[in-house]
């Protein structure tokens, strides 16, 4: 997973430029086995897309960070309820929703609260997975509490939808010194456990907060044993894995497996190497809103292709 | 009676003052008398511990301040130490180092930011600045 990855930074760097700045939204189509992203679309070109395929659509929201309130957006619960309003006037309808964590700034309750009644103006079944900061109380219990009922350990389940199975891992506990995300023996051995007995024709869908393959690992953006969890999905046709974690879009294809993250709701995050720190950033308020949004992902049955749009929340 | 009271507790005050004075200087080297009461400072600034090793004498309280728009957490690797808080911008933990010993520790909100705490005995010949 390391080598290779850290090697490709040229045509990452590519797809960075390509995508990072211009979309905001990703619109996601399985059709058949091997996502694929359709690219950045605007509105018309979503909208065609949703009628093409008539099949799955699913909405991946990440990184609100309800409770943000620092000079990269000031009002982070703003921008969602502006996303809400994206997702309410989209013209299909999602089936679900995936969040792929950092729901709240600090898990304060007060924060999940504000960001439950914003987000469940979607009137969308939302399925979670945790950021690292959503374990920030002391006793790391409100997220469990909230989104966890039903899940494995620190919160890993799945779940199957329209013949696609989808998985949420959670790879922000119990986290090592100097290391990378961690998903952990248990979640690993639970993993490989729930999709043996699938046939490997069923497309498989995977989130989870911080990125499964390394993306840059100086700002910690990857998971340790990320590579371990990816190899017991060989034998499938189709796998994405949707990310969140480093607020801005980035894609790789790789052999079976489509990785994408999708933007933050809340601020941007510089891309590699392109500044000191990953911390927010600051950018001219006309240009905040084009580089925050949200990410749709539509499956098409008896195709191979997941068609993933990502639409800022303003252009 | 009551003037006397609070003349002698002002005395005992003093006196206890004295008594800690010249025990810090005891334990010091000569270049640390007269450095305050000991204590260490590392800041966070862009997702990094600075200095990224900060050698004390034991005894010494050492404080970290988050300067970053973004949360981070202290933690020993290992149980050197009692873990914080999240600390959000401009928030700062305090933990006073009794034991000589080098605790490593990291962010575990951004586990790849490590720091070192060296803590040498007070009264020890290797004693450094």
């Amino acid at each position: 997973m390391s080598e290779s990855d850290r090697d490709d930074g040229v045509s990452r760097r590519r797809v960075l430029e390509c995508m990072t700045w211009a979309g905001t939204g990703v619109l996601w189509t399985i059709s058949g086995g091997v996502p694929h992203a359709l690219g950045i679309m605007g509105e018309a070109q979503a909208q065609q897309a949703a009628q093409q395929t008539k099949s799955l659509t699913f909405l991946q929201l990440s990184d609100s960070h309800v409770g943000f309130d620092k000079p990269a957006n000031p009002n982070a619960l703003g921008t969602l309820e502006e996303a809400v309003a994206k997702v309410n006037a989209l013209p299909q309808k999602p089936a679900f929703a995936i969040h792929t964590g950092d729901i709240s700034h600090l898990s304060l309750e007060s924060q999940f609260d504000d960001a439950d009644r914003v987000i469940s103006q979607t009137r969308l079944d939302v399925h979670y997975v945790p950021g690292e900061h959503d374990f920030l109380d002391p006793d790391q219990k409100f997220y469990r509490e909230r989104y966890g009922r039903g899940s494995k350990g620190a919160g890993w389940y799945s779940f199957d939808a329209n013949g696609v199975h989808f998985v949420g891992l959670v790879n922000v506990v119990d986290l090592k010194a100097g290391g990378l995300g961690n998903l952990g023996n248990d979640q690993l051995e639970w993993l490989q456990d729930d999709v043996k007995h699938l046939s490997a024709s069923t497309p498989i869908v995977l989130f989870a907060h911080i990125p499964l393959w390394t993306v840059y690992p100086d700002w910690g953006w990857g998971t340790q044993d990320g590579a371990q969890a990816l190899s017991y999905l060989k034998r499938f046709g189709s796998v994405t894995v949707l990310n969140g974690h480093i607020h801005q879009v980035m894609q790789k294809v790789e052999g079976n497996v489509t990785f994408h993250t999708a933007r933050s709701t809340a601020f941007p995050q510089p891309a590699p190497d392109t500044a000191p720190s990953p911390g927010p950033m600051k950018v001219p308020d006309d240009q905040l809103r084009t580089m925050l949004g949200i990410t749709d992902v539509t499956f098409k049955q008896n195709e191979q292709r997941l068609a993933i749009i990502d639409s800022p929340l303003k252009t | 009676m009551t003037l006397s009271s609070t003349a002698r507790s002002a005395c005992l005050a003093a006196a206890l003052g004295a008594v800690s004075t010249l025990g810090l200087a005891a334990a010091a080297l000569p270049g640390f008398a007269q450095s305050a009461p000991a204590a260490g400072a590392v800041s966070i600034d862009n997702f990094t511990f600075t200095p990224q090793t900060l050698t004390v004498r034991a005894g010494t309280t050492v404080t970290w301040t988050n300067k970053d728009d973004i949360p981070h957490g202290i933690a020993a690797t290992g149980n050197g130490f009692t873990r914080s808080k999240a600390l959000d911008t401009d928030d700062s933990y305090s933990f006073t180092f009794t034991t000589p010993g080098t605790y490593k520790y990291f962010c575990y909100i951004h586990p790849h930011m490590v720091g070192t705490i060296v803590v040498e005995a007070a009264t020890g010949s290797n004693a450094t600045p």
